[in-house]
């Protein structure tokens, strides 16, 4: 589990107290100004300015902790991405080991990815259509679904510092043997993130939020 | 955002609770049918539709179930209309929703259930078409394809509804699952609906009105039948197995042992003379059968013999007649053949002794002068008459099993697009 440390630190917009939860956070969003901070060496610099955090009807939430195989993780942040029709969010997650990884919760549906070396060039995704072929070294998927989204807000600690807010590509892949990926067109060339579908049970989730009457 | 979220209709006013918002797509108003944009925050009209024929959903709205364990609110229901023949055909297909574990579908037609799920993380082998599906280690079976159309809807949807989409929908059935597959070959929507009787809906639902019998058979109905088949089908087996032990014990144990063997000559025209008596032969062991063979080599021609087997030491003799008659030749048929060389009698519960065997044959006044023929006596032959009909008898209560699992699928497949369809055996065991 991630050990929460708190640099003293202060947010330049406001003053209010900034605590991370974890030691490499690159950006951060203030609680009470909603200002956007991102650090540099030692101290924060506000980048921008959120309007609200954006809204969610996840159970996910900051601080949640839970279980992905035989490791544990903890929700550090979010990125909420708006499409055509509706919204969901990519929670970041710092596991056990040290690493970093993704949650997304679209359609109450979870997975979690890391970002994976696709050992050869991908396609731009732009140019995919549903039911084409994706090969990396290791799996031959198949494009299950293709959305354009752009980012609406973030909440916490991210492991990079947000910026442009244009519609980005992002395709899903599977592969015959059940392998998940996705691919993200938010750079270039794209990145791809693979992982595994996961229940709310398998998680087994401390700290979510809770809702009336459930 | 609150997770439950209230708003009033723009078209009626109505007030309208989205009990998953965040989440859900469009929202059909429960007092005008308007279908709204369930995520914008003034619920924009998506398209006006006045509730003609209000349907009351067997499961109304707001409702709480409890599906493999988990708390579900049924929050939307849509009838989906297909038409066959000039037919309308139309089920119900609810909505369910938990805030955790997200959301669960339930059809009902004619009082047959499935819940469903949708399978957008597990990978089909499919071929397209109407060939046979493969999930897990099941197949599945092409039984419908049809365009479907909604005709109605109420409540929240997560995903874009229109009264009037059409969809192209392709059943596959397993009993008890069914592997629907929505769009067109190149781009699938996956479901997997799981055959869930009437009594498990009202108890889930706490819903005793939902316990009723359903009407037909349907595509992914288990076969009720089945389960009494397969045991008598495994109880056959191990009885069949004792047949054939059995079976084996006689050939093995009985001792069939060859008393007699004797070549004689029929002369014809002489009237005494012929009758010819063989033995002393000893008969040995518990009481058991004799047969005697006979076979002569007529030839267009019949020998017909008087037998007795007499007891040595009290001369009871047991009378008894074997013929042999042979006929052959040529028509405009062909060549043609009637009756045998040879014959057989045997004689049952014979006790240990020394016997005689008295044999007299008679023929024909006119033929060939002599026939030879030949007697063999046997002691303790086994008889297999009685595997035979027992082999019948066994065979009475499986075939009074299976008739009616192959009627109950016959009148599945009946409402399928393969009508006629033969049974494959064996059908899918259902899971425990």
């Amino acid at each position: 589990m991630t050990t929460p440390t708190t640099p003293r630190a202060a947010c330049p917009s406001c003053g209010a107290p900034i605590s991370f939860r974890w030691a490499q956070a690159v950006q951060t969003t203030c609680d009470f100004c909603k200002a956007v901070l991102v650090r540099r060496d030692l101290d924060l610099e506000k980048v921008g300015q959120q309007a609200d955090f954006p809204a969610t009807a996840s159970p996910v939430q900051l601080g949640m902790q839970g279980r992905w195989g035989n490791r544990t993780f903890t929700v550090v942040g979010r990125l909420t991405y708006e499409w055509a029709r509706g919204r969901w969010n990519e929670w970041y997650l710092r596991v056990s080991d040290g690493s970093g990884a993704w949650l997304s919760d679209a359609q109450l549906e979870y997975a979690i990815t890391t970002e994976m070396a696709p050992g050869r060039p991908l396609p731009d995704p732009s140019t995919l259509r549903v039911g084409d072929t994706v090969q990396t070294d290791r799996h031959r998927f198949m494009v299950t679904s293709i959305t354009q989204a752009q980012y609406l807000g973030t909440e916490g600690e991210l492991p990079f510092a947000t910026a442009d807010r244009s519609l980005c590509w992002f395709v899903d892949l599977l592969s015959p043997d059940g392998t998940f990926a996705t691919l993200d067109g938010s750079e270039t060339p794209p990145l791809l993130f693979s992982g595994d579908y996961v229940t709310w049970d398998e998680m087994a989730p401390v700290g979510a939020r809770e809702f009336d009457g459930w | 955002m609150t997770r439950v979220a209230a708003f009033s209709c723009p078209n009626c006013g109505a007030s309208i609770t989205l009990q998953a918002a965040g989440w859900s797509v469009t929202v059909a108003c429960a007092t005008c049918g308007s279908v709204l944009d369930a995520l914008d925050p003034n619920l924009r009209v998506l398209q006006e539709h006045a509730l003609r024929v209000p349907i009351k959903p067997r499961i109304p709205l707001g409702t709480r179930g409890t599906i493999e364990g988990r708390a579900y609110d049924v929050i939307g229901c849509q009838s989906v209309t297909i038409v066959v023949d000039g037919i309308d055909y139309s089920w119900m297909e609810y909505v369910c929703f938990n805030p955790y574990h997200g959301f669960v579908y339930l059809s009902e037609y004619n009082g047959h259930w499935n819940v469903i799920e949708k399978l957008r993380r597990r990978t089909t082998e499919w071929a397209g078409g109407n060939s046979p599906v493969r999930l897990g280690d099941r197949t599945y079976r092409h039984f419908q394809s049809a365009h479907a159309r909604t005709s109605f809807a109420l409540g929240e949807f997560p995903w874009e509804l229109r009264v009037g989409d059409m969809v192209n929908v392709r059943d596959f059935t397993s009993p008890p699952y069914l592997l629907s597959a929505e769009g067109t070959d190149q781009e699938v929507t996956w479901s997997r609906g799981r055959y869930t009787s009437p009594k498990q809906m009202a108890a889930m639902f706490k819903l005793p009105a939902l316990d009723r019998a359903p009407e037909g058979v349907f595509a992914n109905q288990p076969n009720p039948h089945l389960g009494a088949a397969r045991r008598v089908g495994r109880m056959w087996r191990w009885l069949m197995l004792g047949w054939v032990a059995m079976l084996l014990a006689t050939m093995l144990f009985t001792a069939k042992s060859e008393v007699l063997t004797s070549r004689q000559q029929f002369r014809r025209g002489v009237v005494e003379g012929n009758a010819v008596v063989l033995g002393p032969f000893e008969l040995t062991g518990r009481p058991s059968n004799v047969r005697v063979h006979l076979q002569s080599e007529v030839s267009n021609d019949w020998l017909w013999f008087g037998l007795a087997l007499i007891d040595e030491a009290t001369g009871q003799a047991r009378d008894f007649s074997a013929q042999t008659s042979y006929y052959f030749g040529t028509d405009s048929d062909g060549n043609w053949s009637e009756g045998s060389q040879k014959d057989d009698v045997t004689l049952s519960a014979v006790p240990a002794g020394r016997y005689l065997l008295r044999v007299g044959p008679e023929g024909e006044a006119t033929g060939a002068q002599q026939i030879g023929y030949e007697v063999r006596v046997e002691r303790d032959v086994p008889s297999y008459d009685f595997f035979w009909l027992a082999a019948l008898a066994l065979l009475v209560p499986v075939g009074l099993t299976w008739w009616p699992v192959i009627g109950f699928e016959n009148r599945r497949w009946m409402e399928s697009d393969h009508e006629g369809v033969v049974l494959s055996f064996p059908p899918e065991e259902p899971d425990a």
